[in-house]
């Protein structure tokens, strides 16, 4: 009994979701994007000018001054308009990963955990694989700004190889101290570009480096800085995390 | 443009694996059919136009949070032994 309700609940909201997807049958008029504050903003176009549309006419590689330059709009929303927000999320991140140390560390030294052996594929195929996979998370944190991603998604995948470094050879060991220390570094580097913006311009994390032509590398102003800071960070943490779980050896 | 047909197919399958994680019997199926609920979600994500959620979910949601359940498996076996 108490499964069928939960299924037709489920259900319920299924429906609830599938007809927000439908076109014209939309849960409410709320939802249009001409409703919204920033269309301006949300509409601009990366490929080319549209003059038809005035809020479109913005030029990808040309453009030097439409609300700082981030060709992602998600990153300029994320590093951007809500970087004290962002700053909150790397803080949880923080302390996640400290409980995880903190119980590790209350349980005392714990063996490394008995992997099988890993294959021949894997054990030759991890050493090219390695280098492609941490220069792919540090190209998806450095580019944040310009194309989908960020600190976050690069700082996983790179810590994505230390757990493939640690699932193909048995005497790979983290370096927990190096990996403590860049992480509070560049957290601390968060805070202390935070606090330039106050001082520069009189606002926390505020924007006070020139933000360049759209599309290209150097621009957005202080966002990229921003996302390769958290990127280090994520990545330490997160690699912290895999080397705690692996215990010692 | 987003196709609703596919994106609803895609719900479905996300419905199916979750259900499937809830009912397994073994732990491990559990976490592998959780595993999969989050591949699907990064798909539907990426139907919606959402990359960069997508590819959050794809790291986190199907490799990390994985990886993370089956080690902590791994150790709560090796305490019982």
């Amino acid at each position: 009994m108490k499964k069928v309700i939960a299924l037709l609940l489920f259900l319920g909201l299924l429906f609830f979701l599938g007809t927000g997807l439908e076109q014209g049958l939309k849960l409410g008029d709320r939802n249009t994007l001409a409703g919204k504050a920033g269309e301006a903003y949300l509409k601009r176009t990366v490929n080319s000018a549209d003059p038809s549309a005035s809020p479109s006419q913005v030029e990808y590689g040309s453009e030097t001054d439409i609300e700082e330059n981030a060709a992602n709009t998600l990153t300029a929303v994320v590093v951007g308009y809500r970087s004290f927000d962002t700053l909150g999320e790397v803080t949880v991140l923080f302390l996640a990963a400290t409980g995880v140390m903190a119980l590790f560390f209350a349980s005392g030294k714990k063996k490394r955990l008995a992997l099988a052996k890993p294959n021949f594929i894997l054990s030759v195929s991890s050493g090219f694989l390695l280098p492609l996979i941490i220069l792919f998370g540090a190209y998806v944190f450095t580019h944040g700004h310009l194309t989908p991603g960020g600190g976050f998604q690069g700082g996983t995948i790179i810590a994505a190889a230390v757990l493939l470094l640690y699932m193909a050879g048995n005497a790979y060991k983290a370096p927990a101290t190096g990996l403590k220390v860049l992480e509070g570094f560049s957290g601390a580097g968060y805070l202390l570009i935070g606090l330039a913006g106050l001082l520069l311009t009189g606002f926390f994390l505020n924007n006070f480096l020139p933000s360049g032509k759209m599309g290209a590398l150097f621009s957005a102003g202080v966002i990229p800085v921003v996302y390769i800071l958290i990127g280090l960070k994520v990545s330490a943490e997160l690699s912290g995390i895999v080397s705690d779980y692996m215990g010692e050896d | 443009m987003i196709n609703p047909g596919l994106s609803s197919l895609f719900i479905f399958l996300v419905f199916v694996a979750s259900l499937l994680a809830v009912e397994a019997k073994k732990a491990f199926r559990a976490v592998l059919f959780m595993s999969l609920a989050g591949l699907l979600t990064a798909v539907i994500f990426v139907l919606w136009k959402a990359p960069d959620v997508a590819m959050t979910e794809a790291a986190i949601g199907a490799g990390f949070t994985t990886f993370l359940f089956l080690m902590a498996l791994n150790r709560i076996r090796g305490k019982e032994k």
